[in-house]
């Protein structure tokens, strides 16, 4: 269709078949050799990687073309679906991403998860979520996108559900499962709709009904709607955000590549892939724009009382993901993707980072750890710049990033600005608190290792930690590279001008202008954040005992994370839904309906006893039954009708 | 000729294993899984030499009975709609002999009931006269019968009557409607009278319709009248579970869309709106019930009539889409549940039981039923990559147009349907090890591995390479389609 000179249709096949193939070779031949399986996984992933890279070179080269090639997939009536891929810079800078955070990961796992007696399964449900994420991201229509979205899906189940002996683990991932599922309920009515109207799923043919007005009205902000139904499910947006905390019972290199860098941020991908459709659609865009400063809210708030470090980083994950859809609210949609862009670095590196305190000391609680600096000197260092990042100080990553979130809400809506600011002094906030309490002060032992359970691993001893092996911590060190320098790239709007190329002109607005007053007010609050978190968590000068006791009911809250895990859980699911709705037609299944069948079967068998007597056997009663039926059959019809 | 050798075929290898000595009785499982080979090879090579778009073929055609006004022909043959179901059933035949192979009780009356079965399904899915059809439909019930209550648990007898009985008073309205259409037409040959403009018939054409739906609904079944299905399932032995869902289920499917809708268009036309509301509450009450299941196979069988209900939705809408979309719908749940319980079937002989409650943990003793399980269990969801996406996908999009409201109840069953069989995986397959089952060996006969194996194989090839049987049913259902449009 279109074309970007020097990028051939088949590298970017070759970028998705590349760990589909690794995949398929682990499940059927490699199960009993775990050890070739990672190393065939990380090749497939590095091949996928540099194609990735060549692409996007190509792209910036081609000055913000689109190509899009497209294949019949199947075809019945009217209806069409395809199978194509598109590249611009959107999906470039994505893959990019995926594949860069995959490849460290996947070279991380070599010495996380070493031992693990499903290793190999590891590696071949990784390869698989791997493939159907560089899928969801070169899709160039809905459909596909979906086939895809769902597929991501199931690799989460299967990684979240990894160790499935652990009960907690398998309801974990049932839950991840269902409630991205009910968003997706959204992206599906969506597709059903748009297909309905325009009779196409091509992205660039949606983007253009869009802005041509083809394609209007409420109809198209039903459809901006159903769509982030799906993204709210799938970025964990209140209020489907129950999901990802639980998610952290898988593996943590999984949370790192999954539950931070890539999955959840597939919904920012989505509505920033539609964005010309939130463009004309004021009311669907003011939705996302408010759902996102909930979520922002919530995850900062929840994240401030955790005292597990991979729930601070998943709740911190939900906040982040608001701030993103907070973006798209007010216009930011090349800010949106770039916040996506760095979030994703130093995000992967602190869950990375957690994953190797995790080895020292066999915990995640942050009450056991303390005083891990001085062992885990890289760890901590990185650590800490990837918390420097988030928090937003200048001038890394995070900085820029959040800085331009502030300045959009700014320019263009002060109650989304001031939620954005309130949270960014929580965000220093929960994660200096983190800081503090695994890395300052007296080590307080760990968990002690039990050598009875044979599924762990777990070979160090958590009361002497020590720093993990290098291909964990050489990852590390090169995310903390990005976790520093990813934001660079918005200098002199580059990243913006190549993400902006990816839709038409007309869905664009002239981004704000770089504002010291923003940047300043931004950094203070940030940094009244870190100095917030010293004076209670390091030097003690308050007592955080005595803070949850002056504010008793909003920590009793936050403890039990607004109760929306027991009103979806208990009181909804398992009251009004199982006990109640399925048990009350259940009941009416056994008793009306079956029980209205064996009442006329008895009245049968009562009546028909005398001519049993004379029967031989029962199925004598097939031929009565039949005469017997037409015989009535032919009565209502003879009393019913004219003839 | 090829279409009745293939149909009688199974019947043929049936009688050669009547005619076992006592002694060779052993020898059964062998005659029928060679009888079902070769019944499925030709059944294959029938498909590729299908010529797609050209209407019936391979067709078999004699006058039989000529009495007065009573034409009754021996007619066989196939269309895009008929021969996948034909492939289908050879297909499932084989796959419920293997796993058949463990039967030890009167196995020559078995494999030979099962024979028969075969050839009365084949034989549904091929008559094209009315009356022809009709016999093959009866003539299910007695191999069915003889299954369940001689080789099957629990309330066998009770469950095995039920499911007679309701199929013959299904019948008894098929029958009246079929006599009324041939006193009419002075015929019984389906494609004269899916050809035919009827106005009129002795029983006005709504009752016609009616009746012929009431006959077909009860076999797919629709609620309310669905009872019999969790009964006969749970007390069937395996390989009837498989056929019943796999293939019995399709025969109402089938037959609402060769002759209701092709029959009586106009009428169809009427009624279209009902059977799409029907559809969509039999999914929502079929998955509302399935909840509450704690027997595996109960819920199995619920599950079927939620999944059913998007066959009639499909069905419903009338437009080609939506059609070729229910009969899609109709393979990927045959290869999908019959999947299910294949993989149930080989987990009850080691854990000898069904109960949700008393299993959990499987994955550990047993990873290949448990990975089986869990492929089944997603392909029921409905993942993309496999047949049950492709089905579900396309008759909602195709039912959308016309029956929105209905749809959208309808997609409630894709989260509904995620969260049954999760739960059940989470409760079956997960969680902790149960020492009960350390000594039970995984699956590992030859048998057992072939069965699963091709069933998972076509789940995924129709999930990825739709074309090859859509390009087949497509240009048959817009036959239909556009004489529904009139």
């Amino acid at each position: 269709m279109h074309d970007v000179p020097g990028i051939s249709e088949a590298v970017l096949w070759a970028i998705i078949l590349s760990p589909l193939a690794a995949f398929t070779i682990i499940t059927l031949y490699l199960r009993k050799i775990p050890q070739i399986a990672g190393y065939l996984s990380i090749v497939a992933i590095a091949i996928s990687f540099l194609l990735a890279l060549i692409t996007l070179v190509d792209v910036l080269g081609a000055h913000g073309h689109v190509a899009i090639h497209s294949h019949e997939w199947f075809q019945v009536g009217p209806l069409e679906l395809t199978l194509g891929v598109r590249i611009d810079g959107l999906t470039a800078v994505m893959l990019v991403v995926v594949s860069s955070v995959s490849l460290l990961v996947q070279v991380y796992s070599q010495g996380y998860m070493a031992g693990d007696p499903g290793y190999g399964r590891y590696y071949a449900y990784m390869s698989l979520f791997i493939t159907a994420m560089l899928g969801l991201v070169l899709a160039d229509n809905l459909f596909m996108l979906f086939v895809f979205w769902e597929l991501v899906g199931l690799s989460s189940y299967l990684l979240i559900g990894f160790w499935f002996h652990k009960p907690s683990a398998a309801a974990a991932a049932k839950k991840a499962f269902i409630v991205t599922r009910i968003g997706d309920l959204g992206l599906l009515a969506a597709i059903l709709l748009v297909w309905t109207r325009t009779e196409t799923l091509a992205i660039h043919e949606i983007h253009h009904l869009a802005l041509t007005g083809a394609f209007a009205g409420t109809t198209v902000t039903l459809f901006g709607l159903g769509l982030f139904a799906g993204a709210v499910g799938k970025s964990a947006q209140f209020p489907l955000h129950v999901w990802l905390p639980d998610a952290m019972e898988g593996p943590t290199p999984v949370s790192a590549l999954i539950h931070a860098a890539t999955m959840v941020a597939a919904g920012v991908y989505l509505m920033a892939r539609f964005w010309p459709v939130l463009e004309v659609a004021p009311d669907a865009r003011e939705v996302v724009g408010w759902i996102g400063a909930a979520t922002v809210v919530v995850g900062a708030s929840l994240a401030l009382v955790q005292t597990d470090l991979k729930r601070v980083l998943a709740y911190s994950t939900i906040s982040q993901l608001g701030y993103m859809m907070l973006a798209l609210g007010v216009f930011g949609y090349a800010v949106a993707v770039f916040h996506l862009f760095t979030h994703a670095f130093f995000k992967a590196l602190l869950f990375l980072g957690s994953g190797s305190v995790n080895h020292a000391t066999n915990t995640f609680d942050m009450r056991r750890m303390g005083g891990l600096r001085k062992v885990m000197p890289i760890t901590f260092g990185t650590f800490l710049i990837g918390t420097l990042s988030l928090a937003g100080v200048f001038p890394l990553a995070g900085f820029w990033s959040k800085d331009e979130i502030l300045l959009e809400a700014w320019v263009n809506n002060r109650g989304l600005y001031t939620v954005a600011a309130i949270a960014s002094f929580m965000t220093a906030l929960y994660m200096f608190r983190a800081v503090f309490m695994t890395f300052f002060g007296e080590y307080k032992g760990g968990e002690p290792v039990d050598r009875e359970d044979e599924d762990s691993h777990f070979h160090g001893d958590p009361a002497h930690p020590h720093e993990s092996s290098w291909v964990m911590t050489v990852p590390l060190l090169i995310l903390t590279a990005g976790a520093i320098a990813a934001g660079w790239w918005a200098w002199g709007k580059e990243f913006h001008h190549f993400v902006e190329a990816a839709v038409p002109a007309e869905a664009l607005h002239k981004a704000p202008e770089f504002s010291y007053g923003i940047a300043i007010t931004s950094s203070i609050i940030a940094l009244a954040g870190i100095a917030t978190a010293w004076a209670i968590y390091h030097k003690r000068l308050v007592s955080s005992e005595e803070i949850r006791k002056t504010a008793l009911p909003i920590a009793l809250l936050l403890e039990h994370k607004f109760f929306l895990d027991d009103l979806y859980e208990r009181v909804f699911t398992i009251r009004v839904f199982q006990r109640g709705w399925n048990r009350l037609v259940e009941r009416f299944d056994m008793l009306a309906v079956d029980g209205a069948v064996n009442g006329i079967g008895w009245v049968g068998t009562q009546s028909s006893r005398v001519v049993r007597h004379a029967q031989t056997g029962q199925l004598q009663l097939y031929g009565v039954g039949i005469a017997a039926g037409v015989f009535i059959v032919a009565i209502i019809v003879f009393i019913a009708s004219p003839l | 000729m090829l279409l009745t050798v293939l149909v009688f075929l199974p019947a043929f290898a049936g009688i050669m294993i009547l005619l076992l000595p006592a002694t060779r009785a052993s020898y059964s499982r062998w005659v029928a899984l060679l009888g079902s080979l070769i019944a499925l090879a030709l059944s294959i090579g029938m498909f590729f030499a299908f010529e797609k778009g050209g209407g019936f073929q391979f067709i078999d055609k004699a006058s039989w009975i000529d009495v007065g006004a009573f034409h009754v022909q021996y007619f066989l043959g196939v269309d895009g709609l008929s021969l996948p179901l034909v492939v289908l059933t050879t297909f499932l035949t084989t796959a419920a002999v293997l796993v058949s192979f463990r039967i030890e009780h009167r196995p020559r009356a078995y494999f030979a009931s099962l024979m028969v079965l075969s050839t009365s399904v084949l034989g549904v899915f091929t008559a094209m006269d009315f009356l022809l059809f009709f016999l093959f439909w009866e003539l299910e019930l007695f191999p069915m019968y003889l299954l369940i209550s001689v080789w099957g648990s629990g309330r066998r007898e009770y469950s095995a009557m039920k499911f007679v009985l309701y199929t013959v008073a299904g019948s008894a309205f098929m029958l009246v409607a079929i006599l009324a259409l041939a006193f009419s037409e002075g015929t019984f040959d389906m494609q004269l009278l899916g050809e035919a403009n009827i106005s009129s018939a002795v029983l006005p054409l709504r009752w016609v319709f009616l009746f012929l739906f009431i006959g077909f609904a009860v076999k797919l079944p629709i609620v309310p009248l669905h009872t019999w299905l969790p009964d006969a399932h749970s007390d069937a032995p395996t390989a009837v579970s498989v056929m019943l869902a796999g293939v019995l289920l399709k025969m109402g499917g089938y037959a609402i869309i060769r002759t209701c809708i092709t029959i009586l268009p106009d009428q169809a036309n009427d009624y279209g709106i009902w059977l799409a509301a029907i559809g969509a509450i039999s999914v929502l009450y079929g998955a509302f019930v399935t909840f509450r299941q704690t027997d595996v196979k109960r819920l199995i069988a619920y599950s079927s009539v939620s999944h059913m209900g998007l066959v009639l939705l499909g069905i419903g809408a009338l437009g080609t889409t939506a059609m070729v979309g229910a009969a899609y719908q109709m393979l990927a749940h045959g290869l999908i549940t019959g999947l299910l319980f294949v993989v149930i079937g080989l987990m009850y002989e080691r854990t000898h039981t069904r109960e949700i409650g008393k299993l959990g943990g499987l994955a550990r003793q047993m990873p290949l039923i448990a990975t089986g399980l869990v492929f089944a269990g997603f392909a029921s969801v409905g993942l993309p990559a496999l047949a049950g996406f492709v089905a579900e996908i396309t008759v909602f999009i195709g039912a959308f147009q016309k029956h929105e409201w209905a749809v959208l109840m309808a997609i409630f069953g894709v989260v509904l349907s995620a969260g049954y069989i999760l739960w059940t995986l989470q409760r079956v397959v997960f969680g902790p090890v149960r020492s009960e089952w350390d000594d039970a060996d995984d699956q590992k006969h030859w048998w057992e591995h072939a069965s699963v194996v091709g069933l998972a194989a076509l789940v995924i090839l129709l999930g990825v390479y739709p074309s090859l049987i859509m390009d087949m049913i497509d240009p048959a259902i817009g036959v239909i389609s556009a004489r529904v449009a009139g």
